[in-house]
């Protein structure tokens, strides 16, 4: 596996870490404050752009990765996790970040999520919720209040919203924290501890849609720091985010859980040791 | 069914001198449990020690455990690529559902039937067929000798038959039951006893001695070898999730690859396993999964983010029966469609399919080679037979297929991950190298890797995508094309040992043709497949599927020269040298 060259010594800025190409998000997007947020994350970290993995899937949240100056991947519908997985496992040196969305990651990336968060490899996840698919133009996702009318599924869908963070919890996530787009500091701060932290970090992050949800630009007056500090018990943990309102802001729950780690054989001295086992 | 000059051809084929024979088939059948593959894998390794060559099928019904079981053998004093059209052989350890197996394992007059009376009876079919048939109480004649079992008896029969030594028997059942206690005296005295019961039968054919000085050999499945060609090709990570028949693949490469400092990861699901695959080769790690068609089919998705984000990955697939969930544990060439053509869009893929068991080895070693070298996706078309046949075979030579992918140097100037370049492949940067950050993009892209919609953009980087491919010289390996003559036989895969022995038996009668087995099946070698071809009045495409695809892709891509024909038939049965001897035939008379 390849070992990264010797960091050179400059600090980076959060600058440092934006590409030059220009977002496609609308105006007011959550987005643009979120990508701040990673690149300022970045730069407290003092990580450099060629360490660092962005890894997306697809929809807005998912475009992230060539707005950094980092190695981005941007993949197939849903299935970012699986593919920083086996990043990650293959070159455990690098830092890998994955953005992804309530569609790309609650919808049809439902059971990867369910997955990483069992299988604890050290990555960080971000899903920037919106409560709807916005790149194909207003349908609800997993997060969208069921009564919510769009021409997809007119009157609403009827179905009960997902929970993302009392799910993670269950699944066995490490890290499981809520963040809000309107406050890219306070983002910036929940991205680095859970990128500091080790094993599977899962942030949702409150980014609203103002072109589809233009009632979630009221979030910025819901939202509040979580009125409780984090803790290490995962059912007082999941009994809080089953009782809350949504809108309390920070890091809920930390564990303790051993990140993934591919199992070591004793090394061989050659490949063609390999073939005893075939010999006649 | 054979005609006056088949048989005679037939015959001296097999026969080396009075009853000793170059080639002998056995079978050994027996209800769930009853120890059919354990006695059918211990004649084979017992064979193997003693000089010969051979390969044994695994036939089974659905059940995970128990059902009905068959073990079928043919050893032979040459290496061999696939089973005899006949059984010389069938020892039933019981006749419980034997007629289950009667379409694939033929007797005919020349066949000799061993089975316990008090266990049931042959079916009608295989009492039509003309063979002999001898009685031999196993159960008994187990229960007599304390801790023994009915298939041990089986062993000794079937080793005492075609004249395999007792000693060479004797020592893998001592190997593979030395922690058994008691149990290993009482089973080698029930070998004993069907060495015995043997000698009574008065059956004379013999397998003939097997050559001295013989090669370095190995005894592996066609699933063992992919694996190992794998590593051997550079292949360090694998992500998969269980499926039959490609399992044991997996299972081979999860210790191995540990033990190159590797990983093989379990995912949880297919869409899983070739995006974490290509996860892992993006970060510059050659990667493999492993899956059967329900697989492939949830990885073509993915399979074309591979191919226009140019992530090298190597998929193999263990064909089995299909539509859908088909017939999991049985062979059939069926994927050939979805290997070349199961994408949208236009995605240029390789498409390489091994002709051998000891191929799975250098064709999926060739594959990571070619992925890695044209930073595209490889698929792997192995079938059932290859990966859970074990068979006995010369050490395959070594290659060097090693993955050599461009790679781009750090702080290059200008970088531009997909520029357009003279072969088509451009220099692909590995995260962690500095001043060559790009992000890779299934969407269409410019040459910097930048999403862009736009007609230059797409139609650049499609005929980048398709140079790449067409300009390779993909060298020799393309196919094995043997013998001369106006007739052409030609096939891949599995089917490549039959057609092999089909063309020997008629040269044996002074039929001149010509075997083209293509290992690379995509791109297709179109100028490559013209000269070999060059000439010939027949082309006879063999393939072991319903619609023919392998003789409609080629069509779609090639005019067949002469009066083309299609020998073909679907799975499980695989399609027998008789089957294309016979046509070779009439077109000989035509």
């Amino acid at each position: 596996m390849t070992t990264a060259p010797a960091p050179a010594a400059a600090t980076l800025t959060a600058q440092d870490f934006k590409s030059d190409y220009k977002p496609i998000w609308c105006p007011g997007c959550g987005d643009f404050s979120v990508l701040s947020s990673f690149t300022r994350a970045f730069a407290m970290l003092a990580l450099r752009p060629e360490n660092v993995a962005v890894i997306s899937g697809i929809g807005c949240s998912s475009r992230i990765p060539a707005y950094t100056n980092c190695y981005g991947f941007h993949g197939v519908h849903g299935r970012s996790l699986a593919a920083a997985t086996g990043l990650k496992v293959a070159r455990p040196d690098l830092t890998v970040i994955v953005a992804s969305g309530d569609g790309d990651g609650y919808s049809i990336g439902g059971n990867h999520f369910l997955h990483a968060c069992r299988r604890n490899v050290d990555l960080t996840y971000t899903v920037m919720d919106n409560h709807v698919y916005g790149m194909t133009k207003g349908q609800p996702s997993p997060t969208t209040e069921p009564d919510w009318d769009s021409k997809l599924s007119p009157g609403g869908t009827g179905l009960r919203t997902f929970h993302p963070l009392v799910i993670a919890l269950a699944a066995g996530a490490n890290f499981v924290a809520r963040a809000f787009a309107g406050d890219p500091n306070g983002t910036a701060e929940i991205i680095a501890e859970a990128m500091r932290t080790p094993g599977f970090s899962f942030i949702e992050i409150l980014s609203p849609c103002v072109t589809f949800r233009p009632e979630q630009r009221e979030w910025k007056k819901m939202v509040r720091p979580a009125p409780v500090k984090e803790t290490d018990d995962a059912a007082r943990a999941a009994r809080r985010l089953m009782t809350d309102d949504g809108f309390n802001i920070g890091i809920l729950y930390r564990g303790h859980r051993k990140p993934y780690q591919a199992p070591a054989g004793k090394a061989v001295k050659r490949l063609a040791d390999l073939e005893k086992g075939f010999v006649v | 069914m054979l005609g006056a000059g088949g048989k005679e051809a037939f015959v001296t084929e097999k026969t080396v001198s009075g009853s000793e024979r170059a080639s002998i088939g056995v079978a050994i059948t027996g209800s769930g449990g009853a120890g059919a593959m354990t006695a059918g894998n211990m004649l084979l390794e017992a064979a193997a020690k003693a000089g010969w060559y051979g390969l044994m099928v695994r036939s089974s019904g659905p059940q995970i455990r128990g059902g009905e079981a068959a073990a079928l053998l043919r050893i032979a004093t040459y290496p061999i690529d696939g089973l005899a059209d006949h059984f010389d052989v069938l020892i039933a350890i019981d006749w419980e559902n034997v007629h289950r197996f009667a379409d694939e394992i033929l007797l005919d007059a020349s066949s000799l039937m061993v089975g316990d009376a008090n266990q049931g009876e042959p079916p009608d079919v295989y009492v039509k067929s003309g063979a002999r048939k001898v009685n031999l109480p196993m159960k008994q004649m187990a229960k007599a000798i304390r801790g023994s079992w009915p298939n041990m008896i089986a062993l000794g029969l079937a080793a005492g038959l075609i004249g395999l030594p007792a000693e060479a028997v004797k020592k893998v059942v001592s190997g593979s039951l030395k922690k058994a206690g008691d149990a290993l005296p009482a089973s080698l005295a029930a070998v004993d006893a069907g060495i015995e019961a043997a000698a009574k039968t008065g059956y004379d054919a013999r397998l003939a001695p097997p050559a001295a000085g013989a090669a370095p050999r190995w005894l592996i499945s066609g699933n063992q070898a992919a694996g190992y060609g794998a590593v051997r090709g550079g292949v360090r990570f694998v992500a998969a999730y269980p499926i039959t028949p490609a399992t044991e693949l997996l299972e081979w490469m999860a210790p191995a690859l540990a033990e190159v400092g590797g990983a093989l990861v379990q995912a949880e699901d297919e869409l899983a396993s070739i995006n974490m695959i290509i996860g892992a080769s993006y970060g510059g790690v050659p990667a493999l999964t492993a899956t059967s068609g329900p697989g492939l089919s949830l990885m073509t998705e993915a399979l074309g983010l591979a191919c226009a984000a140019e992530v090298p990955i190597v998929v193999v697939d263990v064909m089995r029966g299909g539509p859908s969930t088909g017939i999991p544990a049985k062979s059939e060439q069926s994927d050939v469609s979805i290997a070349v053509n199961g994408m949208h869009g236009d995605a240029p893929r390789i498409v390489v399919a091994p002709n051998s068991v000891a191929d799975c080895l250098t064709a999926t070693q060739w594959a990571v080679h070619l992925a890695e070298s044209l930073q595209a996706p490889a698929i792997v078309l192995s079938d059932q037979f290859f990966g859970q046949t074990r068979a006995v075979i010369n050490r395959p030579a070594d290659v060097s297929f090693a993955g050599q992918r461009l790679v781009a140097p750090a702080q290059t100037e200008g970088y531009q991950r997909y520029a357009i370049t003279e072969s088509g492949v451009s220099p692909m940067a590995i995260p962690g190298t500095p001043g060559v950050v790009y992000t890779a993009d299934g969407l269409e892209h410019n040459e910097r890797g930048i999403p862009s919609s736009g007609a230059r953009d797409h139609g650049a980087q499609l005929a980048k995508r398709e140079k790449k491919l067409s300009l390779h010289d993909f060298g020799a390996q393309w196919a094995d094309i043997e013998g001369e003559g106006d007739i052409a036989v030609v096939t891949f895969g599995s089917c490549t040992g039959p057609a092999r022995e089909a063309l020997a038996r008629a040269a044996s009668e002074g039929i001149r043709a010509r075997l083209v087995s293509l290992r690379l099946l995509a791109p297709l070698q179109t100028g490559r497949l013209a000269g070999a071809l060059a000439g010939v009045k027949r082309v006879l495409v063999v393939e072991q599927n319903q619609g023919g695809q392998l003789l409609k892709y080629l069509r779609s891509e090639f005019d067949l020269p002469g009066k083309v024909a299609s020998l073909r038939h679907p799975g499980p049965l695989p399609i027998r040298a008789d089957e294309i001897h016979q046509q070779l035939l009439q077109w000989s008379r035509a």
